[in-house]
């Protein structure tokens, strides 16, 4: 019983990781309808940023907010200089500049910072927040930080006039500009908060995974996973997904297929709910008229 | 005009054929090493570009056929005791019956969730290879060894010219396969179900009968490329087809040009030999600049796509056409309108 | 038939013959001049490697040293080292790119189980000394099967060879959990301990679990291998995994004798990122000097080393522990140098690198000497058992030998 609780622990606190990457995702998809494969070579390109920000002696809270900030005024930039040429173009031009873009974050910071391994401090240290030693103090914060996230994500879109247009400007960007909303600038902001969205990501794996260009990889795939299995155009979804996949991978590498196979166990969630129910769990399900 | 492009296209044919014959004979082992390689990529692009090109189903996983391909022959070849040419085409039919069976639930997922499985596809690849359950077969983590292929006949030749030899002629018939292909009825089916599936269906058009199969035929020339590397290389392991392959070949279709078959070459010299030119480079920026490659790959990758989106192909014949004919070649830039201007109907031959 | 070409071969050699009386014949010493010594490599500057790089660094910046010391007998070393991003097809074309195009004279210190299997027939049909690769498979110490292949460093096997036998001496009932990369490297940790133990004790290993390195993080793995109740771990993982498995069995409050190897001791990279706290009686096979360990201050290797990293490198690579190898490694391949005197063709690089005699290095250990012979290919079998006792590694018992 205890070996099984402490892998649905870790699995939750990876999970929560996964949940926030997803949600980086879902911006994005909600936004514009694409999915960004370079989002997890930007958040470790982010997580590069605050680490730098630390190495010259900030301290971590100043150096989160900053990179936040950073990395949402760099989404915004991206999204206007690089993404906006493709909008009408087909899918396939939108995939390749993403694949682009991945190449370019993963070659410059291996350009700028090396390639070694580094740790990257967590706000959240010390003693377990639970005890028992299921989870420790940065997986238990990182948990927390993803629900936080969620409810910041779920207020703004709801919530807020922005969130309203930047929905509307998703859901009908012509009837939008006839109500005076800048499609446009909705776009980008989508962007840079799914930038910023996925900085955090960065900034609670780092810890967890150890900091190095090559970090996000495997976890972008899982968060693929989880954004397909919740729903990639729901938020809530997103994050069920999420942590869903975390501890699912652990579990079933566990005690079914092995550890040394979950990439694959990802794989195959993707390609079964693809198969089975498109718009994920959680999604709405898009009827097609001919 | 039609003419003009038929015979500068059976000129340009001609004087690529003498080069290509010619090479091994003139050229020192290593460089008819890479020429080889150059064809094998070739072979992997023209799958590649039959599939995502003109019928626009995204692939970010051909790594993994290509995978299924070197790994099969290199099996039959090792543990069977097949000989080559045994070996890579029953390696390729087995690509073929996997991509195809890939295309089933292909068929479900709209382009972008294609791109995000196959993207999977390709992460996990390694992982797969590396299954300890299939270590009997695959050497496990020690991959296999294969020995040269040696010309028969006791032909004056040494291995790396004929390994080139028989590689180009792999790739001149799959071409002139593909060519009949993409030329014919097949040809158009794909690309109408490419640009209006809907409307496809309606012609009458078995939608998903083509897309599967050009899976699995798209599956079965990365099948060939992979069996022909691993005679090349002679060795095969779980490092050898990771994602940076996959990722590489569709950069190879993107700038050799999309939907243009003769662009594969052109997208094969490409990836081949800009990792090396890229090294040089670095050897002015410093030794953590060897990690510049890849960006290097990035930044091409957005401006191909936004400034000569229909690839080098596509960038040649248009330079042919406007000396042809003497008149100002319009370079259109910028905007998305225009931009997607230059992808409609785009069912180029090649 | 006198052909142009074979008139033009012949007068080469005669003249080159007769310039260089005394010094290896032209076509006998690929990649030798009177001035110039030629040496390829392939490298992970890029891909899932790409740590390693640091290594290729280390060499170039140590020949560069020598250059401006005057050399070698006489002729400056020309290092190259591409780029293979740890991928065999690439590893292959570049290796072969160095030893036609180029014409290096031999091959030295390239990275890579993978890499070095796919060029090793290559190297061995051709007779290019594949010097000192920087792995550790047992594979690579076969002189009867391939004359012309060296390793350097000490080999996996014997290390989790050297670990089953002292947990026999120290833990004879010990339960044991294993957690291995799923490659080569990781294989071979397994395969020695089940040898260091013994055929009647392998019962011992009680769980396995492997890993591979596209994954995010071990910590699934470690909990598994708590689960099985085991008191004793072997950690066969490379840096990032090690760090991450030695951070996790203190925070699930598994408290197991932990056995690392030596690929991972690092302190900068793997021992601070897991927490010096949590790192404490992590034990390893040691044969080189840690950088950080205050104990070196005043050793005159360790000050060798630093004047060389203070002048050639950053100072950010002093802890970096790819650095300290790359160092040794170079001074390795200066003595073979050294030993072939004038003679420097393939055959006698070859024959001095198995022929090394005692030869002690600033930053290994004391004590610790390389040897080789025709039938050892395996320069470094010493190791001494070391434990963490949070600020350094703490050697203890004898120099064990393999």
């Amino acid at each position: 019983m205890g070996e099984f609780l402490h892998q649905l622990a870790s699995g939750l606190a990876l999970g929560g990781v996964y949940a926030i990457m997803a949600l980086a995702l879902v911006m994005i998809y909600q936004a514009t309808h694409l999915i960004n494969f370079a989002q997890g070579e930007m958040a470790m390109f982010s997580t590069y940023f605050a680490w730098k920000l630390m190495d010259l002696g900030e301290p971590y809270w100043f150096a989160f907010f900053a990179t936040v900030v950073a990395s949402f005024i760099g989404g915004v930039v991206i999204e206007r200089l690089i993404v906006r040429p493709f909008a009408n173009a087909p899918i396939l031009a939108s995939v390749i500049v993403f694949i682009g873009l991945s190449l370019i974050f993963n070659s410059l910071a291996g350009w700028l910072y090396g390639f070694s391994v580094t740790s990257f401090d967590s706000p959240f240290s010390g003693r377990p927040w639970f005890g028992a030693g299921y989870m420790s103090a940065h997986e238990s914060g990182a948990v927390l930080v993803t629900f936080c996230v969620l409810a910041l994500v779920y207020a703004f879109f709801r919530f807020t006039p922005l969130g309203l247009a930047m929905r509307a400007a998703a859901q009908n960007p012509v009837s939008s500009r006839l109500v005076g909303i800048r499609v446009g600038w909705m776009l980008a902001i989508g962007w840079g908060l799914a930038a910023a969205i996925g900085s955090v990501a960065g900034m609670m794996a780092a810890p967890i995974v150890y900091l190095d260009p090559n970090m996000m990889g495997g976890v972008l795939l899982y968060a693929f996973a989880g954004a397909v299995l919740g729903g990639i155009d729901n938020p809530f979804g997103a994050v069920f997904g999420g942590i869903a996949v975390g501890v699912l991978g652990n579990l079933i590498g566990a005690y079914v297929v092995g550890d040394e196979v979950k990439l694959s166990v990802a794989l195959a969630i993707i390609i079964a709910v693809l198969v089975w129910r498109p718009s994920g769990l959680f999604g709405r399900r898009l009827v097609a008229r001919v | 005009m039609a003419e003009a492009d038929g015979a500068l296209d059976a000129l340009v044919a001609i004087a690529v054929g003498i080069v290509a014959l010619a090479f091994p004979f003139v050229a020192s082992g290593y460089h008819i090493y890479q020429g080889a390689q150059v064809l094998i990529l070739a072979v992997a692009l023209l799958g590649l570009n039959l599939l995502t090109g003109f019928n626009g189903q995204i692939s970010l996983g051909h790594g993994a056929f290509f995978a299924i391909g070197g790994y099969g022959a290199a099996i039959l070849m090792v543990k069977f005791g097949l000989p080559y040419w045994a070996a890579i085409p029953l390696a390729s039919v087995v690509c073929f019956i996997a991509g195809f069976l890939f295309g089933f639930p292909a068929l479900r997922f709209g382009g972008l969730y294609l791109a995000l499985a196959t993207f999977a596809l390709a992460v996990a690849t390694p992982q797969i290879l590396s299954y300890k359950g299939f270590d009997a077969l695959t050497g496990g983590s020690q991959g296999l060894t294969i020995m040269k292929a040696q010309p028969p006949f006791g032909l004056k030749l040494t291995a790396d010219q004929w390994l080139y030899l028989v590689c180009l002629a792999c790739a001149v018939a799959l071409y002139w396969a593909a060519r009949n292909l993409v030329r014919g009825r097949i040809g158009r089916a794909l690309v109408a179900i490419r640009d209006h599936p809907i409307a496809a269906e309606t012609m009458g058009i078995n939608a998903a009968l083509y897309k599967t199969t050009c899976f699995g035929v798209s599956a079965l020339y990365a099948g060939v490329a992979g069996g022909l590397s691993a005679i090349a290389v002679g060795f095969v392991s779980p490092e050898s087809f990771g994602l940076a392959l996959s990722l590489a070949f569709l950069v190879g279709i993107v700038v050799g040009g999309l939907a243009s078959l003769g662009g594969a070459l052109f997208g094969a010299l490409f990836i081949e030999f800009v990792p090396n030119i890229a090294d040089q480079l670095t050897v002015g920026f410093g030794e953590g600049a060897k990690a510049l490659p890849g960006a290097i790959y990035g930044l091409l990758l957005i401006l191909v796509m936004a400034a000569l989106p229909t690839g080098a192909a596509g960038a040649a014949r248009a330079a042919a056409r406007a000396f042809a004919s003497s008149r100002q070649a319009k370079v259109e830039k910028g905007g998305g309108a225009d931009v997607a201007a230059n992808y409609e109907g785009k069912g180029e031959s090649p | 038939m006198i052909t142009r070409r074979t008139f033009l071969q012949s007068s080469a050699a005669a003249a080159a013959f007769a310039a260089s009386a005394g010094s290896a014949r032209a076509d006998d010493a690929p990649g030798i001049t009177d001035t110039e010594i030629k040496i390829g490599q392939t490298m992970p500057y890029s891909g899932p490697a790409s740590a390693y790089g640091v290594i290729g660094r280390a060499e170039a910046a140590y020949f560069k040293m020598i250059n401006e010391q005057g050399g070698i007998n006489g002729r400056k070393i020309n290092f190259i080292s591409l780029d293979d991003g740890y991928s065999p097809p690439k590893t292959v074309e570049q290796t072969r790119r160095l030893v036609e195009d180029e014409k290096v004279a031999f091959i030295f210190n390239s990275l890579g189980t993978p890499p070095n299997l796919a060029i090793r027939q290559y190297l061995n049909d051709n007779k290019v000394p594949q010097l000192f690769v920087a792995t550790g498979a047992a594979t690579f110490s076969d002189p009867a099967h391939f004359p012309w292949t060296i390793g350097w460093q000490p080999n996996y096997q014997t290390e989790a060879k050297i670990f089953g036998k002292h947990i026999l001496k120290t833990k004879p009932d010990a339960k044991i959990a294993v957690l291995y990369q799923n490659d080569g490297f990781g294989k071979d940790y397994l395969m020695g301990l089940k040898d260091g133990l013994g055929a009647d004790h392998a019962g011992m290993v009680i769980k396995e679990a492997s890993y591979e390195t596209s994954e995010p993080t071990v910590d699934s793995q470690i909990v598994t291998l708590q689960g099985s109740g085991a008191d004793v771990l072997l950690i066969g993982a490379t840096p990032k995994f090690a760090a991450q498995a030695i951070r996790k069995t203190f925070d699930v409050g598994w408290t197991p004798v932990r056995y690392m190897t030596d690929v991972s001791q690092s302190i900068a990279t793997v021992m601070k990122p897991a927490g010096l706290d949590k790192s404490k009686g992590v034990i390893t096979g040691v044969y080189g000097k840690d950088p950080t360990d205050a104990r070196w201050k005043d050793d005159p290797g360790f000050k060798e080393y630093a004047a060389f990293i203070g002048k050639y490198m950053t100072p950010h690579d002093l802890i970096d522990s790819n650095a300290v190898y790359g160092f040794g490694a170079g001074a390795t391949m200066m003595q073979v140098l050294k030993q072939c005197g004038n003679d420097l063709s393939r055959a006698n690089v070859m024959k001095q690198a198995a022929s090394l005699k005692d030869l002690e290095l600033p930053m290994l250990l004391p004590g610790i000497k390389i040897n080789t012979s025709p039938d050892n290919f395996s320069p470094i079998r010493q190791e001494s058992l070391a434990t963490f006792n949070g600020e350094s590694w703490e050697q203890f018992g004898e120099l064990y030998q393999s």
